[in-house]
């Protein structure tokens, strides 16, 4: 016997004898012999609760926790408890999709309640009920700007992350759609290069704020000339800073998108994290994935539902614009949750004290003489020097201390070269950060 | 509590707070010092709680969600197992949650561990070469796999390979993620017995094929005995074979995806290996590929050297399709699924899964109308009532399974039946919980014919009754805001 | 029992055709086509100006479980869009006969004698 099969050997039996067979195998008799696995998985023996609890203590002691001074897309911001024991509740853990609303409206409430958030934080009319992660609900926004414009090319910015930047490409690419890109001057997006790229092919144009290096970047004229064009104007937003800064709709955007692992996820090698899309109605069926929506039972009682499910793949099969099928639900009562906690004072509050944090590191390093800012512009939570001393140098001395910051954007690519990143969040202690200074202090 | 109707924005009440910050530490910086045009003006509609009532409203509303624990969930296709609590209890461990996905990857060989293994696992039990883990979900790997098929045609300089042959029984998903991936679909008809008909697959095959996706057992539970037959003709039209993985666990102990000729699969980690659906996600598709394909495998990769693990990104492969490594936490799930049960018992679950479906399948088949006779693999589909002559539909049947305490089987899936039940019961049940099913539904057979409007009426044991779903399309409420102006217009 | 109407013309995608004159038609969907979409909640219509082309999709109709293109029945240019239709869907479930959805200045009237005539879409539907 095994914990999670309930079967004895007299139900066994009598199941069986009720199926007039005499072994399971006979209900396998309709596949060939030829392809029957007639040996082992190479899989090993199975193991305990304590042993697979050990196992894992072992396995665990091969990674080191470090204290993140890194951003580029996934921060370490503050989680409150109550997330954990919310989003634990095996009626929302283990449930399906909310096919049957009868028995689902735990999970639909939460959605529209979600939605609702997404709706406010960006301004924007509608949001789905959420996409994979950020670079791919990116993805899914440029292809939504070819579906409502009929065209074919994207224009991406430079200072978007190149993680999103390549899947955007990915998914441009095998669908036959073609992209460019737009310079960027100063370390934003240059607004010059932008009038001379957009022509009568372009669908959409997707900008990132705050961008590659952390930069607030603003968008004064770029949704006029975008909108006279007759494309679409994607933002990508750190979703949490819109606390603070401007809604995408107050920067004019057609379709808002991003990833949500800054509200309330844990960075978990990166995933699973959550991706929100959000636009006006006007272009509600050219969206990707779920919706709820608001209606009532038969007796008049509250009620949320799926809706508008005809654009989707399980009824449009090969016309739906999106193959998506699911949605990452349970990362959306992360969301939700946190951002109850959270309220929007201390949405704010967690933008001003990672603002202070990171303003303080900045000045500081910059006091060292070992860095420069090659940009000079505003920012967040998180930005981008030029080092004087060799990344490596960095790098190993931050590790040897427990931390990981200064990664270098030449992961990114050879024009990166020499500049390194950093980031801090609202958990970033004093002590921390003194800590981090001191390393540096002592480096050359 | 399941009467609880509130939405948590009403419970909102300014200047209570549910969150415990740190102090201010660096005064001399404001985020207000910021340049106003970069500055949000729009008021913020976010709910102002205390953590108590954040609390209490979450589970009241979880009260009104029906999950794996509460009883028995034939949803057919979507393999609704237990899903093991010591999973959840290794993928809170910090030393994984807490990972940044740039630290180096010598700060991270633990994690890297699993995800390797995992990969070398899911090769061993699908007999394909090489896996990743990076797709986010079934839909996603499916997309992923397609952009191999076509990255190896187009390699190869077969541009004209654009066509996708996909049974008409299949997931909805299939001719999407086929449209999306830029090639177009063939459909083929399923012959009597529900299987690919392969006079049809003959007749569209040409020069100008690019593959064919297949699930086996096919969406009908029904194992495609001619798969041999089938993987060779696409192979020898020049076409490659991807194996939908959503019926998975059917197969496992007893046939391998990668024996029967499929060159591209993915895995639905949900499903199979027991990860949590969370009401929609966030779901697992890791993409398997032979060896000759394993190069167009997305970036970024883990790989051994020795005892040692590191990340990779080839030149050769399709792209990035993830910002990182998939939705990580999902595979650790899976990998503490994988160890717990071992080779010995993960052989045993397609034929337990199958031994159910075949046990209900026998049970129902005087009340319900079973197209398809004969065995079924890990699910069985029925079209509607044996007795037509009632107006009791498929909806119907399924409302009022919801009064009984049981969630829905899949309805309306496959397109095959006008009528179609699918339950899939899965191994992690017992032969009380089937029985107790069988019984519920001869009730309902039964209650059909002498009192079919209380199936009309069903349910009504649930925290709301049916829903108007044209007013929800219609009015397009979509978020508290939308709400709040509908109120106001009405009056 | 589906609906049907004298005097026009269908295709096989379940629209209809009514001539006015001067070779100025409109163009709806049929009782049958209502009927088996249930609830219409939205309408996707092309605009004035446009042209469409027989066989080909100008735009869809949406229920809560089934969308639907729209396969235009002939060619020619759009006169006028019933725009009511943007706003009341569902006046299409209620009279899919005078709620028609696009009047077209017809490009080659001969087409017409290519669709079915009412026995002929009676026999179709059965």
């Amino acid at each position: 016997m095994f914990k999670y099969f309930p079967h004895t050997k007299a139900d066994i039996d009598s199941m069986l004898e009720t199926l007039n067979v005499t072994s399971i195998d006979e209900l396998f008799k309709d596949i060939p012999q030829s392809v029957i696995f007639n040996s082992d998985y190479d899989v090993p023996s199975f193991m305990s609760e304590s042993e697979l609890r050990n196992h894992f203590a072992e396995l665990g002691k091969k990674n080191q926790e470090l204290t993140l001074f890194s951003g580029l897309g996934i921060y370490d911001h503050y989680q409150p408890a109550v997330i954990d024991a919310i989003t634990s509740r095996q009626e929302f853990m283990t449930s399906y999709t909310p096919y049957q609303p009868e028995i689902s409206q735990g999970t639909l409430q939460y959605i529209f309640e979600y939605q609702s958030m997404i709706q406010t934080l960006t301004g924007m009319e509608v949001s789905n009920a959420s996409m994979y992660d950020g670079s791919t609900a990116t993805a899914e926004a440029c292809f939504m700007a070819c579906a409502v414009t009929k065209r074919n090319k994207i224009l991406i910015s430079s200072t978007l992350n190149p993680n999103t930047a390549n899947v955007i490409k990915t998914y441009l690419k095998y669908k036959d759609l073609v992209w460019d890109f737009i310079d960027e001057k100063s370390g934003v997006i240059d607004l010059e290069d932008l009038k001379t790229k957009l022509d009568k092919d372009v669908a959409g144009v997707v900008v990132q704020k705050t961008n590659l290096y952390g930069i607030i970047e603003g968008y004064d004229g770029f949704s006029e000339l975008i909108k006279e064009n007759k494309s679409l104007f994607i933002i990508n937003a750190d979703i949490s800073t819109l606390g603070v800064l401007k809604s995408p709709k107050e920067d004019g955007a057609d379709i808002a998108c991003g990833d949500c692992q800054s509200l309330g996820m844990p960075p978990a090698f990166g995933g699973p994290t959550l991706g929100y899309l959000a636009s006006e109605k006007t272009h509600v069926r050219k969206m990707p994935g779920r919706i709820c929506g608001y209606t009532h039972d038969l007796e008049g009682k509250r009620a949320f539902v799926l809706t508008l499910q005809a654009r989707e793949q399980h009824i449009r099969r090969s016309k739906a614009n999106s193959n998506i099928c699911s949605n990452q639900s349970l990362m959306a009562l992360f969301v939700t949750v946190y951002l109850t906690l959270m309220g929007k004072n201390g949405l704010k509050e967690v933008n001003n004290l990672s603002y202070q944090g990171a303003h303080y590191l900045y000045d500081q390093l910059l006091k060292t003489k070992k860095f420069r800012d090659p940009f000079n512009q505003p920012f967040l939570k998180e930005f981008t020097l030029e080092t004087m001393i060799p990344k490596e140098t960095i790098q190993t001395a931050f590790l040897e201390n427990g931390i990981l910051g200064g990664i270098s954007l030449d992961i990114y690519g050879e024009k990166y070269q020499g500049l390194i990143n950093f980031s801090v969040t609202e958990k970033r202690t004093k002590a921390e950060i003194d800590k981090l200074l001191e390393i540096v202090e002592g480096l050359s | 509590m399941i009467n609880y109707n509130r939405m948590i924005f009403e419970l909102s009440n300014p200047g209570r707070i549910g969150y415990s910050l740190p102090k201010q530490r660096f005064t001399d910086y404001n985020v207000e010092a910021l340049d106003k045009k970069y500055l949000r003006n729009a008021e913020l509609l976010l709910p102002e709680v205390s953590e108590l009532d954040c609390l209490r409203h979450f589970t009241n509303i979880s009260n009104k969600n029906f999950g794996v624990e509460n009883g028995f969930y034939p949803l057919g296709s979507c393999t609704m197992k237990y899903n093991p609590k010591i999973n959840e209890e290794m993928a809170a461990n910090k030393a994984f949650r807490s990972l940044h996905p740039l630290q180096p990857a010598s700060t991270v060989q633990g994690a890297l561990e699993v995800y390797y293994q995992l990969q070398e696992y899911l090769s061993t039990i699908s007999g394909l070469h090489e896996f990743s883990l990076n797709p986010y979900a079934g839909a996603h790997g499916e997309l992923v796999g397609l952009m191999i098929i076509k990255a190896y045609h187009e390699e190869r300089k077969d541009f004209k390979r654009k066509k996708i042959i996909i049974p008409d029984s299949a997931h909805g998903t299939n001719p999407a993620s086929t449209v999306v991936c830029g090639m177009d679909v063939v459909e083929i008809k399923s012959n009597s017995l529900g299987r690919v008909d392969l006079e049809s697959l003959k007749a569209v095959l040409n020069d100008e094929v690019s593959g064919m996706m297949l699930t086996n057992p096919n969406t009908l539970g029904i194992f495609e005995n001619d798969i041999c037959e089938i993987t060779k003709l696409i192979h020898e039209a020049g076409g490659l074979m991807y194996y939908d993985g959503a019926n998975l666990n059917a197969l496992l102990g007893k046939v391998r995806p990668g024996d029967m000729g499929f060159d591209v699969m993915h895995i639905n980690l949900h499903k199979t290996f027991s990860t949590p659906h969370g009401g929609g996600g966030p779901g697992s598709g890791p993409v398997g590929v032979t060896e000759e394909l394993a190069k167009y495998l997305p970036n970024p990769r883990v790989k051994k050297i020795d005892d040692y693990y590191f990340i990779e990104n080839s030149g050769e492969a399709l792209g990035q399709i993830s910002s990182y490594f998939g939705n990580y936490l999902v595979a650790l799930r899976a990998y503490a699924y994988i160890r717990t049960l071992g080779k010995e018992n993960l052989k045993l679950v397609g034929p337990y899964a199958t031994l159910n479906a075949n046990y209900i399948s026998n049970a129902l088949k005087t009340a319900y109308d079973l197209p398809i006779p004969g065995y079924c693999m890990h699910e069985v589909v029925f079209n509607g009532l044996t007795n037509k002559d009632t107006d009791v539909r498929t909806l119907d049947i399924a409302k009022r399974l919801l009064d009984f305490g049981m969630h829905a089987p899949t309805i309306y899936f496959p397109l095959l039946f006008p009528q179609s039940i699918m339950i899939e019961p899965t191994e992690t049940e017992s032969k009380e919980t089937i029985d107790d099913f069988i019984n519920v539904m001869h009730k309902i057979a039964i209650e059909a014919k002498e009192d079919p409007d209380k199936l009309k009426q069903a349910p009504t044991k649930t925290p709301i009754r049916r829903t108007d779903e044209v007013f929800a399309a219609k009015m397009m409420i979509f978020s508290y805001k939308d709400y709040l102006e509908y109120i106001q217009n009405r009056g | 029992m589906s609906k049907l109407v004298e005097g026009l013309y269908y295709s096989k995608s379940h629209e209809w055709v009514k001539p006015l004159e001067d070779d100025v038609v409109l163009v709806g969907i049929t009782d049958f086509a209502q009927s088996e979409l249930g609830d219409v909640v939205f309408v996707d219509l092309p605009e004035v100006g446009d042209t469409v082309s027989a066989e080909v999709e100008f735009g869809a109709v949406e229920s809560v479980k089934a969308a639907s293109d729209l396969i235009a029945p002939i060619s020619g240019e759009i006169l006028e869009v019933n725009d009511e239709l943007v706003g009341e869907p569902e006046l299409l479930n209620k009279d899919p006969y005078k709620n028609w959805l696009l009047k077209v200045k017809l490009e080659n009237p001969d087409e017409l004698s290519e669709l079915l005539n009412i026995e002929e879409y009676e026999a179709f539907i059965k």
